[in-house]
């Protein structure tokens, strides 16, 4: 009676099911691509392939006889792959050639010369450079011997997300009990668009506010000597954090069921003891991911602390020196980089530190949430 | 399709000829044998076997949770939307298996026509709510389905109040209409079966009057099998009963006989008022 | 009786105090914005060009920077939407909500949510540029000495940014879905509809608004972003409008990033500042602002359907 036709009868419905499965896999496929390209840009420098030691065997060639080397001879003796050179234009082949010349010319006068700057030794061990009295750690990827040390980026970075995040923690954290637990419904109302209008504040404004009004006003009140520096930078990035911290713990807190609080009220606790006593503790897990990916949203944000950290590599920890983050260096310094030269691929290495350290922090976050979730449902139903 | 259904259609008939106290036992058109079902692992239904005859209005009754909407539901597998079901045993149509992996699922609910505890009219016109079922079959013509709209909207009984705003939306209506306009729908593409799930449970006494009325008139074309726990409604408006219990087909009669000479304890207490 | 409880009371304040403290640099960062931005706001402002000086105060305009970021956000929705969507419909119609893959997937796109914009902007110079643009060129223009498609462009900051707001969008779209009840959905199977024809003509046009919202607020996210478009599209400075995807672009962010720390004389061009910042902000906050509207309106159609 014609009811065998079967699911195989519709082909269009599987094509789409199958269609759909696929692209659906884009997320998955983005965060794979994400990390094999950021990770391949680093890899010579991870696996320690890659030399920024002045090669001093081969003969210098001037620019100027540029046309009288084949291409091929050309490639060679500027280093590059057929495919990085294809990709290049003549004025920029030019410019290698006197970058060469250049270095060729400061080299032998430099013991550093023949250091190889990006090796993994250099990035993270400090080094007594011609002209220091002591081992020290420098980033200073510009003049002839690039110095490529990345301890004080990842010391930048550090300081300027702890004073973010104490900043922000506390704030969100009390707004979210607060907002969640004390408020009443309809001050809620109003409170919760607000602070996620905060988190629709661009990056690069919140960074323009730290660099032209907040750097100001915070020099007068602590009377620092240098006007950008980690404490500026820290704040301004706290307001970048703080909506995400908020808005987590925030959801974190009401999703503790209200018997909770319904029953501690009823034994004659007070709204605040209900909170402080009974919601939050249940709530753990959830601030400490909303810490966690506060963690990862601030450590990973590049205008803020680009406008209003100073930008001086210098490894300090104190908090009114100007300093540099690994995000800032890799915004700042890229585009001054020869495509596929070592200072490139360092900058992708940070790219894929950063990566990798914030993963982790999400990861953790979103593990405990999910956790949370099933535990506070788990005892809902 | 019709021209398939003659020859049975003619022998039912002939057989409902012999009276009430027959109709359990006349020609079946679905034959539900030994079905079991389970969520996970609970087991929701157990060992089923029943048969419900053509055009005839069969009624599942019982406790809730007793597994009657779980068993209507077997029969236009609108089961398969829920994860982790397995079923047992054997439903058929004409003879059929419902759950064999030829069956296309698509065409048997096309056949089976099912309307709702809760009324659930699409968020469009009346006139593309009823429509919506005959465009799915390919139906492009305006005159036909302007003809197919209309009719099932009288054979709903709601006609005369909505045919002046057709293109009105339908969640404007009463729930008591939205229900009809669902049940128009329903029948609008002609199943051979209707299935109704609790149809009048969120109406009023007097929605639910107009309903049950429209039940007994739709008999006469379709076989209706209908959920309810409302027990003077399956006495009201059904021709054969089945009465459920935890999961189990405690008895399944003709409904005067359920009713008035139940062959079971439970039945009987049931029926009687007198259950937990 | 019980005594006042005096603790209770103080923390109280003290939270409810945080947050009007928050509220207040809120109240502060807007004013001061609006009360800096606003005199410099004129008509030749946002509809000139920068021909001459994008510093001259008296004469540079801002169009050329509204109509790069209109462009390349315009051209990441077009990029967005449809995977968005699809991802999300895949999620909430078809995925086993326990299966390995879908957690898998959901990890994913919680995980892309979080990845660091810089990281975005290498992302996008070393696969769209180098790999699917360096690619394109050596495919296509092997003779051709200047790279044509592999270079910073147009298209490659919208893809780039796609991809940063893909989660948005699957976020936004997902909670859209599951606010359409299960039973419209039932009815439509029942009446022998396939899946396929219930989402395309039952859950997707009542999904609409919801998807509207992904979309704004992956717009208003983009609009506002600087770091992923740094190596991958913008320019420092275009004389003319971009003509085709392959070009480069100006933009608001990157422009308020310029003006800022590249100004010969930062208290002179104060103005411009502000005027852009206020500019990009209005832009975001309006796009935000329809976005929470329309959200608001399905989370209580939500809570109507789910109880």
């Amino acid at each position: 009676m014609g009811l065998e036709r079967g699911y195989r009868a519709r082909p269009g419905e599987w094509i789409a099911e199958k269609l759909i499965f696929l692209v659906s896999l884009t997320a998955m496929v983005m965060i794979f691509l994400i990390f094999v390209f950021v990770t391949r840009e680093a890899l010579p420098i991870l696996l320690g392939r890659m030399s920024s030691a002045a090669t001093l065997e081969t003969a210098v060639i001037p620019p100027s006889q540029m046309d009288s080397l084949s291409s091929e001879a050309l490639r060679q003796y500027l280093g590059l792959t057929p495919a990085e050179f294809a990709g290049k234009d003549r004025e920029t082949l030019e410019l290698l050639m006197e970058l060469k010349q250049e270095i060729a010319a400061e080299a032998p006068e430099d013991k550093d010369a023949t250091v190889n700057t990006a090796a993994w030794r250099y990035l993270l061990f400090p080094y007594q450079w011609t002209g220091y009295d002591h081992p020290v750690y420098i980033w200073q990827p510009v003049s002839a011997i690039h110095k490529y040390n990345i301890v004080p980026l990842i010391v930048g970075s550090l300081k300027t997300t702890l004073v973010a995040l104490l900043f922000a923690v506390p704030l969100a954290l009390a707004a979210a009990l607060y907002v969640s637990q004390l408020a009443s419904p309809r001050l809620k109302e109003w409170i919760k668009p607000a602070i996620e209008l905060l988190a629709g504040i661009p990056s690069v404004v919140l960074g323009f506010f730290g660099l032209i009004v907040m750097a100001t006003f915070l020099q007068n009140v602590f009377g620092y000597a240098s006007r950008l520096n980690a404490l500026v930078a820290g704040i301004a990035l706290g307001l970048a954090a703080l909506p995400v911290i908020f808005s987590i713990a925030e959801d974190a807190l009401t999703s503790v069921p209200r018997t909770y609080t319904e029953a501690a009220l009823a034994l004659g606790s007070s709204r605040w003891q209900a909170a402080w006593q009974i919601v939050l503790p249940a709530a753990v897990p959830g601030v400490f991911a909303a810490v966690a990916l506060g963690f990862g949203r601030a450590i990973g944000e590049t205008m803020v602390v680009l406008m209003a950290s100073g930008n001086a590599s210098i490894l300090s920890w104190s908090l009114f020196d100007s300093t540099r983050t690994i995000t800032a260096t890799i915004a700042a310094e890229l585009a001054e980089t020869v495509f596929g030269g070592h200072h490139y691929r360092i900058l992708f290495l940070l790219g894929a530190v950063l990566f990798a350290v914030t993963f982790l922090a999400n990861l953790a976050g979103d593990l405990v949430i999910q956790r949370l979730k099933k535990r506070l449902e788990g005892k809902r139903s | 399709m019709a021209e398939h259904l003659t020859p049975t259609i003619r022998v039912a008939a002939g057989l409902r000829q012999g009276g009430d106290a027959a109709s359990a036992a006349a020609t079946p058109l679905i034959r539900i044998e030994n079905l079991s079902l389970y969520y996970g692992r609970a087991k929701a239904l157990s060992n089923i076997t029943l048969s419900i005859p053509e055009r005839l209005v069969t009624a599942f009754i019982g406790p809730s949770g007793c597994g009657k909407s779980t068993l209507l539901r077997c029969l236009n597998r609108m089961n398969d939307l829920i994860d982790n079901v397995r079923i047992e045993g054997r439903v058929a149509i004409h003879g059929h298996d419902l759950y064999d992996a030829k069956t296309d699922v698509i065409e048997l609910r096309k056949r089976v026509g099912m309307v709702f505890q809760k009324s659930n009219p699409f968020p469009k016109s009346i006139y593309e709510n009823i429509a919506y079922g005959l465009r799915l079959r390919g139906m492009r013509d305006r005159r036909m389905l302007d003809e197919t709209v209309e009719r099932s909207l009288r054979q709903a009984a709601l006609w005369d109040e909505v045919k002046d705003r057709l293109h009105a939306s339908a969640l404007g209506l009463s729930g008591g209409q939205q229900q009809r306009v669902c049940i128009a729908r329903a029948i609008a593409i002609q199943p051979e079966i209707l299935l109704m799930d609790e149809p009048a449970s969120a109406l009023d006494p007097l929605a639910t009057a107009r309903i049950e009325d429209l039940i007994l008139d739709l008999k006469k074309e379709f076989t209706i099998v209908i959920v309810t726990h409302n027990m003077q409604q399956a006495a009201r408006i059904s021709d054969s009963t089945a009465f459920f219990y935890l999961g189990e087909l405690i008895e399944f009669d003709a409904t005067r006989r359920l009713f008035t000479n139940p062959a079971r304890k439970q039945t009987e207490d049931y029926v009687t008022g007198r259950f937990g | 009786m019980k005594s006042f409880d005096w603790v209770s009371f103080f923390c109280t304040g003290l939270t409810g105090l945080a947050t009007l403290l928050i509220l207040a640099i809120l109240a502060v960062i807007l004013g001061n914005i609006a009360m800096h931005g606003w005199p410099a706001i004129s008509w030749r402002f946002v509809s000139g060009g920068t021909e001459s000086d994008m510093f001259d105060v008296t004469k540079a305009g801002i169009f050329p920077m509204i109509f790069g970021t209109s462009a390349r956000v315009i051209l990441m929705t077009i990029f967005v939407i449809p995977v968005g969507v699809v991802t999300a419909v895949y999620l909430t119609e078809y995925a086993h909500t326990t299966s390995p893959i879908t957690r898998v997937i959901r990890g994913a796109v919680n995980n892309l949510a979080g990845v660091p914009s810089i990281v975005f902007g290498l992302f996008g110079l070393g696969f769209f540029i180098g790999f699917v643009g360096g690619g394109m060129d050596a495919l296509f223009y092997p003779d051709n000495p200047r790279p044509l498609w592999g270079k910073a462009a147009l298209i490659w900051a919208s893809m780039t940014l796609a991809v940063m707001t893909l989660p948005v969008v699957i976020v936004a779209t997902e909670e859209a879905l599951r606010a359409i009840p299960l039973g419209l959905r039932e009815a439509s199977l029942a009446l022998g509809a396939t899946k396929l024809q219930t989402i395309v003509k039952i859950v997707l046009p009542n999904a609409l608004p919801g998807i509207m919202t992904g979309g704004i607020l992956a717009v208003s996210r983009a609009a506002g972003e600087v770091a992923p478009i740094l190596f991958t599209g913008a320019a420092y400075f275009m004389a003319d409008l971009p003509k085709s995807l392959t070009d480069q672009f100006m933009d608001l962010g990157y422009h308020v990033f310029v003006l800022s720390t590249q100004s010969p004389n930062i208290d002179k061009t104060r103005p411009i500042l502000y005027g852009t910042v206020l500019v990009l902000v209005a832009l975001t906050f309006a796009l935000n602002f329809v976005a929470i509207l329309i959200r608001a309106r399905i989370r209580r159609h939500l809570r109507a359907v789910h109880g």
